[in-house]
């Protein structure tokens, strides 16, 4: 649903045609898609379908060898990468990093922190936060610069469950607070049925997009996700069956825990 | 009363020309050491010490080319240094195992350049000078060359300082941020060239590495930021520079190899001094 109503139509970037080839393999063949103002998009797909490659692309990592990618003037983007491995031998505070490439007052440094739930931590060594802080900092940093389009490569890698839910409201609560579009990759089907606005279901090529509920019921993705998804899809409809409040929270993570 | 004078005169002299020597070599000592202060940082962050190893091996090349067309050392090395280093991104850029090419091509450009130094008939220099330096014989125009390199070298750090260190991060973030990486890792191989090429004469070709990483590895266990540690590898790298040329000029042991041994007694020190403050 998108919530910007006359502006959702802006369109922030536009994939046409893109073929990649790394190493030899063809990571992405003949992908088109596009992304617009305020909407959360979310590609999904199994290991090496290229997913990566195509947040990549859309951030300039990789050029394409045929194709497209076409963003709006000064389209701002804010990046959170898959992981990120700081270097022991590299002494760099929360604060610090958020002043990459940047440099920003500290007020302005807080206020991210804030916006991304990691408050008071500026001075924190990035060695030393736990998993959750680190995903949230690195979400802080995306923000610095007032993004139009946040792109988030699997955040939640190695956050426990209650982390990972956790880190997905903060993601839609800045949604909702800044208006920026939202372009990520994710595993966590019963995440993405429920918080996305699109789904583009990639697996070197794009099988299926659309809506989460036609992607869901789609042969291509069913093919592809098989009976993993039959437990995601049970709590997708469960979900939208329903109106839920946050009470409602536990049983949904209670009834995915069962379906695995 | 003329001879007195005389006298007068010649100590002098002597104690400037005796001045002089000392100056010239702790003045160079601290150029080379504040520019391989915040290189020497990347080369630890960045995991290349191999790399810095490899471009300053080449330079002995670029010496047996230098003598070879008649050209000043410092543009011979520079340029063989340079041609090494963009040759060793590029390759890496490919996939190459980086540790086995770095292997190669370092000790190949090492024994290469030997091998032609010696051809040289008819020049008589001694190769020692360029593996070990030759601080001592430092002359007012090698100064020059010196400090032109270290303060261009200083400033193009600090120009790119914010872009090396998002890019030495992650690359992706670079991107994102509108930073190509693979220009801040030319600026790196640049910077990264200059210095040895500026410090053969210091240091010398083997010890090269050592002025890069020591200093910046002694920093890091006593700082918390990215700019405390170029700072505190500045610091410890020109007190190294001072202390060795004194422990060579009391003990009259080889300059270069002085200089990278108080160096390491910094970095024992620091991490020392790192431990006990974290055990209180």
């Amino acid at each position: 649903m998108p919530v910007l109503s006359g502006a959702s139509n802006v369109r922030l970037v536009t994939v046409k045609d893109v073929s990649v080839k790394l190493g030899g393999h063809q990571a992405l063949n003949n992908v088109s898609m596009s992304i617009d103002k305020g909407e959360i998009v979310t590609i999904v797909g199994p290991n090496g379908s290229g997913k990566s490659t195509l947040l990549r692309c859309v951030i300039g990592a990789v050029k394409p060898e045929i194709g497209t990618v076409l963003k709006a003037a000064n389209l701002k983007i804010g990046y959170v990468p898959q992981s990120l491995a700081i270097d022991p031998t590299l002494p760099l505070t929360a604060g610090r990093f958020l002043s990459l490439p940047h440099r920003r007052p500290s007020k302005a440094v807080a206020d991210a922190l804030r916006q991304a739930g990691a408050e008071d931590i500026a001075d924190r060594p990035m060695s030393g936060l736990s998993g959750g802080q680190f995903q949230r900092v690195l979400l802080a940093r995306a923000l610095m610069d007032k993004p139009d389009l946040l792109i988030l490569d699997e955040p939640t890698t190695g956050l426990d469950q209650p982390g990972s839910a956790d880190f997905y409201t903060q993601i839609e609560q800045v949604r909702r607070e800044t208006g920026a579009a939202v372009l990520m990759v994710s595993h966590e089907l019963h995440v993405v049925m429920s918080a996305s606005d699109r789904v583009v279901c990639l697996n070197g090529h794009v099988c299926c997009h659309g809506s989460p509920e036609i992607v869901a019921s789609a042969p291509e993705y069913r093919a592809l996700f098989g009976t993993g998804t039959h437990g995601a899809l049970a709590l997708y409809r469960h979900e939208h069956d329903h109106h839920h409040h946050d009470g409602d929270a536990c049983d949904h993570d209670h009834s995915h825990l069962e379906s695995h | 009363m003329a001879t007195p004078v005389t006298t007068t005169i010649h100590t002098s002299k002597a104690t400037d020309m005796f001045d002089d020597f000392l100056v010239r070599a702790i003045l160079a000592g601290i150029g080379v050491s504040l520019a391989a202060a915040p290189l020497g940082c990347f080369v630890v962050w960045r995991r290349m010490a191999y790399f810095g190893d490899a471009t300053a091996h080449a330079a002995i090349l670029g010496v047996a080319f230098s003598l070879a067309f008649g050209i000043s050392i410092f543009v011979g090395t520079l340029a063989v240094a340079l041609a090494m280093a963009i040759t060793v991104t590029t390759l890496a850029g490919r996939g190459y195992a980086m540790d086995t090419l770095l292997g190669v091509l370092a000790h190949s450009a090492l024994a290469f350049g030997l091998v032609a130094v010696s051809l040289q008939h008819g020049i008589r220099i001694d190769p020692m000078s360029y593996l070990f330096g030759d601080i001592l014989a430092v002359s007012k125009s090698d100064l020059v060359v010196i400090w032109i390199g270290v303060i261009g070298v200083i400033l193009l750090v600090i120009w790119r300082w914010q872009g090396l260190l998002t890019s030495t991060l992650n690359p992706d973030l670079a991107y994102a941020s509108g930073i190509d990486p693979k220009r801040e890792q030319l600026v790196l191989t640049i910077g990264l060239a200059v210095v040895v090429a500026v410090a053969i004469k210091v240091v010398g070709a083997l010890l090269i590495g050592a002025l890069l990483v020591i200093p910046a590895a002694s920093a890091r266990a006593v700082t918390k930021s990215p700019e405390a540690m170029a700072v505190g590898a500045a610091i410890i790298g020109a007190a190294s520079a001072c202390g060795g040329l004194w422990m060579s000029y009391t003990m009259d042991t080889p300059a270069g190899p002085s200089i990278v041994c108080v160096a390491a007694v910094f970095f024992a020190a620091s991490n020392l001094v790192a431990r006990i403050a974290l055990t209180r």
